[in-house]
């Protein structure tokens, strides 16, 4: 039973694999992390990082591709994955809801937008239709839809991107939900209407007082919204900090990365930006040792044997991080990639002798029929 | 770049229109989607241009028409001198040797049955160069090189390569006949963030190579911002602003322009937190765009004469032009961009309060 | 030549006339309407029994996709396919007819009478033909049934009902189910136009006097006016048919009807 000062939701040591005929895709391999009451969490990563897998797993719905899953997943004192199907279901768009990426996709074209959420009030609350299309219609309006009355006789296909994604939200909520997870809501959305989402969902959370985990790639977002990070690459948390930390003093050599190579509105027009070299890795095979190493400037021939667990970084708490690199020199090496020094220079300055051989780039299969 | 380079192409008046038809067996045209509604600019030798703007705003449509993958319903496109809006046949095979395009999605625009080395060999078959089939591999290998691919895969097929890999594919078939012109398509929408970079970086490098002239199209605005000399903003099928990068991100003038700088997320927690300037409401249908100034039905500015009076793209106090009638001020300036920006621009005598007033009448109170 | 046409084309619209049968010179049209409820009664029953069968068969084997069960079914819809309707409405008598069969259940050929005068006797005599014209549709819609309700699994509005936390048999039966049946619809509407014009090798084996059978006497017999006749009539049938399925599926899908 979780006591009023303990997390919300506690993920230990989940992994996730999927048997395939090219082998077993490890989607999930050992991550852990809490949600508080009312907290925003980001989960950051690319394709094939696992992100989305991770959460599909909290709600149950990665059981219709043949996951084999362990770990435990512990939400209000219970374990969620101990549930049977009967309990999963009363969580999933009660308790935790999610949403996702393409709005349009996710709404059942054939049916009214207003009977799609009665169906999501009545699945969870034993109310009469007349009352469940009442509070549908609040719905409507709590996510800002003008004229709900109206639109809530409305097919998807009537909406436009930014509405439909609203209709999602308000799906989501029509049973107080104290979880809500957010996979990639406005990557599909242009930039002004990403900004009225985001708002929007920044102003639900202060009137609802859900926690949000944001599943998302893209860095101003995360800025925006999140109270902790958590940056994922090929399966693994590899840093997990409160948001100001991961901007101001980030410790792995994959956030730097992330960091380095987006364009921003706020440096210098012609500051180079500093591609990650290679491609995410197979996660059938992945890289012995450090599973960034073939794509790390500053690896050494030791991490391609070693395999570095998440740990905490001296004198940071809170801040989390699994790389092998001592932390003195990882912090000189951000504060010079800040300053403007390219990879290859630090390497040689402050990462020292035997570096890990050269890796070839060869081209990994793509990782068939299983959503990152 | 210099404001004397001459220009390469120049759009004047351009029009699509997509005609939107009804009826049974005879099919009227009831309406159309006014996809480009008279649009004009100019593309200097040598620069990169940046095309912005959301969904329905008409920069792909756009791209395709410098291209000329579509035919313009009117006005004209010069390119070296030659108009090549009615261009046809051999005409417009000639065109394609100088001007070129690669587009947005690398998982559908390469022909999954064919090799990567058939793909890229395909423009120097059309156009009869290389004839010598070890000439043309090894002319081939030698560009897949170049773009950063082994050329050991010649052979493999795109559903072997990941989507940054099958970008730089369409990379190295676009540059193949080493054309003038470069029109990128949101080349790097649907890639990965770390991989993004590295084909920005590559098609820098190849302009700066290759002497070529680069048309960005691009909905985010750090990346255009990064890559380009000069922006264009587009809104329902116009050009609402159009100045040079320093410019537009430090003081744009429409309030289009302004909006989206303001929802453009900063990887910046301590500047993310600004109070957003936000559009209401969603962008109108092309079919049925607003009389007038496009923007007029969600402009915090607007006032009566924008439904009445549609505003032409003229300067505004400095380069860059825009077509409004009541510019931002500096200080509504202010509360959009992230301070970083906006910081440099207090300072600049260009960017003086009392410039920013040149074309219109009383500036209306900031929002 | 084009004036024979003309006056054939002017009788049929205006008068309604089909001419006269050469065999017994009786009006092509009375004929026609003679045996359309035979044709109908064969039509109707055979659809409700492919359907009832086919479609429960396409759910499960698609929700139980690769297993054994799917596998079984999917094959013996295959040979259900492949067999010519005349060979299976042979072997059906052969096996199973009253009065030559080896397992005397069901009436034989020739036993039709019409609904109204003895109701059983018509029941009895069409359960056969209807389960021989019903096999390969069943077997084809319950493949069809099967390929669209994978294909629809599969997209996003599904998890979107499974993360609502509905039951697995609403998230089937409403949401996946609905938006695979579309195009069964239509292939259905066509299938009634086409049978309704006269299935004729059913009709012949069985011996059902329906517009099938009739059209095959008049070709035994050379009979041009009972051939145009049937022809034109299974054709208008057949148009018929079209416009209705586009009806219908724009009733069926919202986004067609707002274009």
């Amino acid at each position: 039973m979780s006591a009023n000062g303990g997390p919300l939701l506690e993920v230990s040591d989940l992994h996730v694999e999927f048997p395939t005929e090219d082998g077993t895709v490890h989607a999930v391999d050992g991550i852990s992390y809490t949600v508080q009451r009312g907290q925003t969490l980001c989960i950051v990563g690319e394709s094939g990082s696992g992100k989305t897998v991770s959460s599909l797993t909290t709600l149950g719905l990665t059981q219709t591709q043949g996951a084999q899953v362990s770990g435990r997943i512990e939400f209000e004192g219970r374990d969620l994955l101990k549930l049977d199907k009967n309990e999963m279901r009363a969580i999933r768009g009660g308790p935790i809801s999610m949403i996702f990426q393409d709005p349009l996709s996710s709404l059942h074209p054939f049916y009214k937008v207003g009977a799609q959420l009665i169906e999501a009030i009545q699945a969870h609350q034993d109310v009469s239709k007349g009352a469940a299309r009442d509070r549908a219609v609040e719905l409507l309006g709590l996510v800002k839809i003008p004229d709900p009355q109206r639109r809530v006789d409305q097919y998807p296909h009537e909406f436009s991107g930014g509405m439909r994604q609203r209709v999602m939200i308000a799906m989501a909520l029509s049973n107080d939900p104290k979880v809500l997870i957010a996979d990639e809501p406005t990557t599909a959305l242009d930039v002004t209407v990403q900004a009225q989402i985001m708002s929007l969902l920044a102003e639900l959370q202060q009137r609802l007082g859900m926690a949000i985990i944001l599943i998302t790639h893209d860095l101003g977002v995360v800025a925006e919204i999140a109270d902790v990070i958590a940056v994922m690459y090929a399966g693994r948390i590899v840093e997990h900090a409160p948001a100001e930390q991961i901007f101001s003093a980030p410790q792995h050599p994959y956030t730097w990365g992330l960091l380095k190579s987006i364009p921003r509105l706020d440096t210098p027009r012609d500051e180079e930006l500093v591609p990650i070299s290679g491609r995410p890795p197979s996660l059938i095979k992945r890289p012995s040792g450090c599973f960034f190493h073939p794509r790390c400037p500053y690896a050494r021939e030791s991490h391609t044997r070693i395999d570095p667990k998440r740990e905490p970084v001296p004198g940071d708490p809170g801040h989390e991080v699994a790389c092998l690199l001592e932390p003195d020199v990882r912090a000189r090496i951000w504060k010079r990639l800040v300053a403007g020094d390219s990879p290859e220079v630090l390497k040689r300055e402050l990462v020292g002798a035997s570096p890990a051989p050269v890796v070839a780039t060869e081209p990994a299969p793509e990782t068939p029929g299983v959503e990152p | 770049m210099s404001a004397t380079a001459s220009p390469l192409v120049e759009v004047r008046d351009l029009v699509k229109h997509f005609p939107i038809r009804q009826g049974v067996i005879f099919q009227r045209q009831i309406g159309a989607v006014k996809a480009v509604d008279g649009v004009s600019f100019d593309v200097l030798d040598g620069e990169t241009l940046g095309i912005v703007g959301e969904t329905g705003c008409g920069k792909s449509t756009t791209a395709r028409l410098l291209v000329r993958l579509l035919e313009p319903t009117s006005g004209s496109i010069i390119f070296e001198g030659d108009d090549i809006a009615t261009a046809s046949g051999s005409a417009l095979k000639q065109l394609h040797r100088k001007v070129q395009i690669i587009f947005q999605d690398p998982y559908s625009s390469l022909n999954p049955r064919k090799t990567v080395g058939s793909i890229i060999s395909d423009p120097y078959i059309i156009h009869g160069m290389y004839t010598g089939e070890g000439q043309r591999k090894k002319q081939v290998q030698e560009l897949m090189d170049r773009v950063g691919l082994n050329p050991e895969h010649y052979n493999r097929y795109p559903h072997e390569f990941s989507g940054g890999q099958r970008q730089r594919i369409g990379v190295a078939r676009a540059i193949a006949l080493e054309p003038k012109l470069l029109i990128a398509d949101e080349p790097v929408s649907a890639l990965d963030v770390s991989i993004q970079a590295q084909v920005l970086n590559l098609l820098r490098n190849l302009q700066r190579e290759m002497g070529l002239t680069l048309v960005f199209i691009a909905h985010d605005l750090s990346v255009v911002r990064h890559m380009c000399d000069r922006v264009a903003v587009m809104y329902l099928g116009k050009v609402v602003e159009l100045a040079p990068s320093d410019e537009l991100y430090s003081f744009p003038r429409h309030p289009y322009t302004g909006a989206l700088m303001s929802a453009v997320p900063v990887p910046d927690p301590s500047g993310a937190k600004r109070e957003r300037q936000l559009l209401a409401g969603d962008v109108p249908s092309p079919a049925n765009p607003p009389s007038a100034c496009r923007f007029h039905t969600r402009c915090p500015k607007a006032q009566d004469i924008c439904s009445v009076d549609d505003p032409p793209l003229e300067s505004k106090g400095a380069v860059g032009v825009a077509a409004c009638h009541f510019p931002l001020t500096l200080d509504e300036v202010r509360l959009r961009l992230p301070p970083a920006l906006t910081a440099a621009v207090s300072e600049d005598p260009r960017y003086s309060p009392s410039s920013s007033s040149a074309s219109s009448s009383a500036s209306s109170s900031s929002t | 030549m084009y004036v024979q046409y003309w006056r054939y084309m002017k009788d049929i619209v205006f008068h309604f006339n089909f001419g006269y049968s050469y065999q017994n010179s009786q009006p092509v049209r009375q004929e026609i309407f003679d045996r359309l409820p035979a044709t109908i009664s064969l039509t109707v029953g055979a659809v409700i029994v492919w359907l009832a069968i086919g479609l429960p068969i396409g759910i499960i084997s698609a929700i139980k996709r690769r297993s054994v069960l799917d596998r079984l079914t999917m094959s013996g819809a295959l040979l259900a396919i492949s067999a010519p309707v005349y060979w299976l409405g042979l072997v059906g008598l052969y096996l199973f007819a009253n009065d030559i069969g080896v397992v005397k259940i069901f009436d034989g050929a020739g036993t039709y009478t019409g609904l109204t005068a003895n109701p059983s006797q018509w029941f009895g005599s069409l359960l056969l033909p209807w389960l021989v014209l019903a096999a390969s549709f069943a077997a084809f819609y319950a493949r069809l049934l099967r390929s669209n309700l994978i294909e629809v699994m599969s997209e996003d509005y599904i998890r979107t009902a499974r993360a609502k936390g509905l039951p697995e048999r609403t998230v089937i039966g409403k949401h996946a189910v609905r938006s695979a049946i579309t195009p069964i619809v239509t292939v259905l509407g066509l299938d009634i136009g086409t049978l309704l014009g006269g299935a004729i090798l059913t009709e012949t084996v069985f011996n059902i006097p329906g517009i099938g059978r009739l059209a095959y006497e008049g070709i035994i017999n050379a009979d041009l006016p009972v051939i145009q006749g049937t022809v034109l009539f299974g054709a208008f049938f057949i148009v018929i048919a079209n416009l209705v399925v586009d009806i219908t599926y724009a009733f069926l899908d919202p986004r067609v009807r707002y274009s």
